[in-house]
């Protein structure tokens, strides 16, 4: 099967490892003389570039988290002026602060090699029409689809999401070969199709899916695999490495992360010790040759184990396995990231609602659902419906803008729902996927 | 005109719309020794308003209040009706000619005859044309 750099994705193990070497040192020495962030975290940490010797020296630097970017908003550790920038990509933060992601023309072109690389392991190229259904905008998915598909040849057909009857359709006369989207949102085509008198299996030219953006299992994978004839893909990746980058290749045995462009360490959450490959723990990454926005030993909070054997394909990058689950209480709601704390911090603003919340996330048919349970206050109480349905249209519209995806949000009687119990209690995720 | 004397104390408990709500306010007010009058359940999709006439209001508002029950007074007024065909046509005219708008209403009809009970907006305004148009508005006494 064709490779789209040689070079690189069968570089010997040694040799993959020295040049991940040369790209950390000059790195590090870069950020601690150009990055006042990241000059004083590793003055905080006692570290100097000189103490970088080995590879494994990595685990001296400090970390990074994803309230770094919300706590620098918008771009106080961007190491690039604005005009070497090329794009933003915006997404949800933790609270009501997004972050924000900003690309120069160099970080664009290796996140494009980077899908480049991965949808030719999977066998896509010139004469694929390749659907990109993740969302064009703000969201990286569509936009960095696109590229990467553009790049390789193929002819992309962006529909970005909704209007899925549409959505068929064009899969149809145009002959999609390949279509990326979220893996529920593919499901719920299947059967929108179905509804239409249209078996993708049979009436489309579809092959492939790169399947990303949200948790799914092996199981999800036989199901759509199985039922609509199409070989699927796992694809990964987060706003703040760029946005989706990494995919499985032909083997479908986890996503190789390409070396020269990411080094990814396995570490426990709690020591913050690396683990063996095999071993389950925080995926952390450093992004080694990012201009406008550089991420080292980033916390991801996904939890997964590496596999550092050379696959099966013949690449020797070193691949993930498939996402177990999070560190932290974060949700995704039809591929969009959901804190918990987003929530609570929506309804504060919000003063005929109480503090107290409850988030129930069910799948309906294919597609996730939310509803937000939250009390409504004695002192707004009115006898008319009006009035109440108007605090509840309030209340799902602010969480709408805060969120970026639909609630439903149902008024509950004051006290009512529990209190004092730790985070789980406060999310019932009844999705069994 | 003292229109205080119609305007009547109805209790409005926010309720959730799950199985037993409705038992549990129920059985508190008999419990109590409350007696429920007239009442009715106003429903929008995942909640609802009870709405009842009580022989005790404050009783009823303090217990449920106690109770955990979010629950307020509102208040409403009764007109009586004739307990025939055309009963609620008659009053629904006048009501209709005056230019009176209605929130809410609901009726009953007991062995003292049928009353319709009205929530509108103005209601010293209404009181006023309902009595000049000849229907009698049921003074609060009555009810408790």
């Amino acid at each position: 099967m064709a490779l789209w750099d040689p070079r690189i994705e069968e570089m010997p193990k040694a040799d993959l490892q020295k040049m991940q070497y040369k790209l950390l040192k000059s790195l590090v020495y870069r950020l601690y003389s150009f990055s006042p962030f990241y000059h004083d975290r590793m003055k905080e940490q006692n570290v100097h570039p000189d103490d970088i010797r080995e590879l494994a020296d990595v685990k001296k630097l400090p970390f990074m988290f994803k309230r770094d970017l919300r706590d620098n908003y918008p771009d106080r550790i961007f190491t690039a002026t604005q005009d070497e920038l090329v794009r933003y990509h915006v997404s949800s933060g933790t609270t009501g602060k997004p972050t924000v992601v900003g690309y120069t023309q160099k970080d664009l072109d290796l996140w494009t090699t980077s899908l480049a690389r991965g949808l030719t392991s999977i066998g896509l190229g010139r004469g694929d029409v390749i659907q990109v259904s993740y969302g064009y905008g703000l969201f990286t998915g569509g936009l960095g689809m696109h590229y990467g598909a553009e790049r390789i040849g193929a002819t992309v057909l962006p529909t970005s999401v909704g209007n899925t009857e549409r959505q068929i359709e064009l899969m149809q006369d145009l002959g999609a070969t390949a279509i990326a989207c979220t893996p529920s949102y593919l499901l719920h085509m299947g059967e929108v199709a179905e509804k239409m008198g249209v078996s993708i299996r049979n009436d489309t030219r579809l092959r492939t899916g790169i399947l990303g953006a949200e948790p799914w299992t092996d199981k999800m994978r036989v199901r759509i695999e199985d039922w609509l004839g199409i070989k699927a893909y796992d694809i990964y990746g987060t706003s703040e490495l760029s946005g989706p980058m990494f995919t499985e290749c032909c083997e479908q045995k986890g996503f190789h992360v390409w070396s020269d462009l990411a080094l990814v360490e396995i570490i426990d959450p709690k020591t913050e010790e690396p683990l063996e490959p095999g071993e389950d723990g925080e995926v952390t990454i450093t992004i080694l040759q990012k201009e406008a926005l550089p991420m080292i030993r980033y916390r991801i909070g996904d939890i997964a184990a590496m596999d550092d054997a050379v696959c099966a394909c013949g690449r020797t990058n070193p691949r993930i396995h498939r996402i177990q689950g999070r560190v932290d209480d974060m949700l995704i709601i039809r591929g969009i990231n959901v804190f918990p704390s987003q929530v609570e911090h929506a309804l504060m603003a919000i003063p005929e609602v109480g503090q107290h919340f409850q988030i129930v996330v069910e799948r309906k048919g294919a597609l996730d659902d939310m509803l937000v349970r939250v009390e409504l206050k004695k002192e707004s109480f009115s006898d008319k419906i009006t009035d109440l349905m108007k605090i509840r249209q309030n209340v799902e519209h602010r969480l709408r803008n805060s969120l970026n995806v639909n609630a439903d949000v149902e008024l509950v009687e004051p006290g009512s729902l529990p209190r004092f119990e730790g985070k789980s209690k406060k999310v019932i995720d009844k999705r069994s996927l | 005109m003292d229109a205080k004397k119609y305007l009547i104390k109805q209790i409005s408990i926010f309720s959730e719309n799950r199985p037993g709500r409705l038992a549990a306010i129920a059985h508190t007010l008999g419990e109590e020794k409350v007696n429920i009058l007239a009442f009715s359940i106003a429903e929008a999709n995942g909640f609802g308003v009870v709405r009842a006439l009580v022989d005790h209001p404050q009783k009823a508002h303090d217990t449920l209040q106690a109770l955990g029950f979010n629950i307020a007074f509102t208040d409403v007024i009764a007109v009586k009706m004739k307990d025939q065909p055309g009963g609620l046509y008659e009053v629904a005219k006048i009501l209709g000619d005056s230019g009176i708008n209605i929130e809410y209403s609901y009726a009953y009809s007991g062995k003292d005859g049928a009353v319709l009970i009205l929530r509108v907006d103005q209601v010293e305004d209404a009181i006023k044309k309902i009595q000049q148009s000849g229907a009698t508005l049921i003074e609060r006494s009555v009810f408790h």
